[in-house]
């Protein structure tokens, strides 16, 4: 249960750190929280020659809010985020969902980024990508390039990302004025790996739902959006008609995803939960407090 | 890989001592306060994040040890259970040990039994403590949810919470109430 030797380094800049990628290449990995890498060193499921610890690279910390973005810099910390009033104001869904990241030590330590780069199909934040449109950004020696979601994950546990390449940030797109969003997962204890979860965003204009998309945790073998307009547009979300369309909604999420079984549980009953999880998440988003409505 | 491994100088902070070291990139953190500084308080179980006996305060905040190197930590404070019983609000007891509000409320509740997990549930309380000082039993339930503990059913230790919440507050007033004597 130690890793096995590797050579440090430790760049200060992301010009330095781009420049030791270039090097190394495939013998190299990037550790910034280390809270998935560094499991897999002890294990010896990995052992690359070379980690680029970017833990002392400046500039890479920040939560940035913009009109169109909330941007969170590779350095991050999940407890940051969670924290965040001004990134909650913008986009409550990424404290809603980051609250579910594992533990909060292991929060304080392991940052959204690398949980993206990490591509985890029970990992939260790679859903919370999708589900806000969000892009990657990525440095290389060669220059610099944005990812969208759908071009970023290319199976599970792995993504698109080149050898040579540090994600330095992430953007969540913002939802348009009216969108309520809620996110929730079923783990047997808390902070555990998910059964399987769902976040929705619901935008309602007039009372009458206009948009809805949603997108899952552990049952989906990468990221994957349902658009839930063709059953729950046109719904006045305070109507009797919503019930019976947050039932259609649930049945077109289990007929979307694709569980697996292993030893937690079976595909059905993923398929079972995560229908659940998504009438409730729906019901919750459209009686959620004024203050998580954006 | 060359045959001998590079070893790195490096100093932390601990429980207020500088303490340097020279030690391979792969060293992790744990093992660095065990067997490099021989703080053995710091508890290793399962080393790989799940069971959180190896958790200590890094610049104040619970982390896993066993998830962090120690080259990543250079520069950095860490605070051991060794450090818990140095703090402000320590006590010392009729028996001459100096404990925390913590450390006297698992004593009290009897929150501990076998004692592994121990040192990462006091760190952990320890910093949360200061996030919420006055938690419901239900919260400090879900603060402790990332420790295991295999003996004691956790009861005693959420009772733990509780009491550690209710001596940090009663040394609070008595150190408030020293200033204004003085």
């Amino acid at each position: 249960m130690k890793p096995a030797p590797f050579v440090h380094h430790a760049p200060r800049t992301v010009g330095e750190a781009a420049a030791v990628l270039a090097q190394v290449g495939h013998d190299g990995k990037v550790l910034a929280g280390g809270q998935s890498l560094v499991p897999i060193l002890n294990m010896r499921l990995a052992s690359p020659a070379h980690l680029v610890d970017i833990n002392g690279v400046e500039g890479l910390d920040g939560i940035d809010v913009s009109d169109e973005a909330v941007r969170v810099g590779a350095l991050a910390r999940h407890a940051a985020l969670a924290r965040s009033e001004d990134a909650y104001a913008a986009l409550p869904l990424l404290r809603q969902a980051t609250l579910n990241v594992a533990h909060p030590a292991i929060r304080n330590r392991g940052t959204t980024v690398g949980s993206i780069a990490h591509a985890d199909p029970a990992g939260e934040m790679p859903a919370v990508l999708a589900l806000c449109d969000g892009v990657v950004e990525a440095v290389s020696a060669r220059g610099r390039r944005e990812i969208g979601w759908q071009d970023f994950f290319a199976g599970p546990l792995e993504t698109t990302l080149q050898a040579d390449e540090l994600a330095v940030a992430v953007r969540f797109g913002r939802f348009p004025t009216g969108t309520r969003t809620a996110f929730r997962e079923s783990a047997r204890r808390h902070g555990d790996y998910a059964l399987a979860g769902v976040g929705v965003m619901v935008t309602v204009a007039d009372g009458v739902v206009t948009a809805a998309r949603a997108s899952f945790v552990s049952v989906t073998d990468v990221p994957s959006v349902l658009d839930l307009g063709p059953v729950l547009a046109g719904t006045e979300a305070s109507s009797e008609s919503w019930g019976a369309a947050v039932d259609s909604a649930a049945a077109a999420v289990r007929d979307h995803v694709q569980p697996e079984s292993d030893i937690h549980a079976t595909s059905d009953y993923r398929r079972m939960l995560v229908g659940e999880l998504t009438r409730r998440v729906l019901v919750e988003s459209v009686t959620a407090a004024e203050g998580d409505r954006r | 890989m060359t045959d001998v491994e590079a070893l790195h100088d490096v100093t932390v902070t601990v429980n207020g001592v500088r303490r340097t070291a020279a030690v391979p990139a792969r060293r992790l953190l744990s093992d660095f306060l065990r067997h490099d500084l021989r703080l053995t308080g710091t508890h290793v179980g399962c080393e790989h994040g799940v069971c959180g006996a190896c958790t200590v305060l890094v610049d104040g905040a619970p982390m896993r040890s066993c998830l962090m190197f120690a080259v990543s930590a250079q520069q950095h404070e860490i605070t051991t259970v060794e450090g818990l019983g140095s703090a402000p609000d320590a006590r010392v007891t009729p028996t001459g040990e100096s404990l925390s509000p913590v450390q006297q409320a698992f004593a009290e509740c009897h929150g501990l039994q076998c004692g592994f997990c121990t040192p990462g549930f006091l760190t952990t309380i320890t910093a949360y403590l200061q996030e919420n000082p006055t938690p419901t039993s239900e919260q400090a339930r879900e603060a402790i949810s990332g420790n295991l503990c295999r003996c004691t059913g956790y009861q005693n230790i959420v009772k733990s919470v509780l009491r550690a919440a209710e001596i940090t507050a009663e040394r609070r007033a008595e150190a408030e109430g020293d200033g204004e004597t003085a």
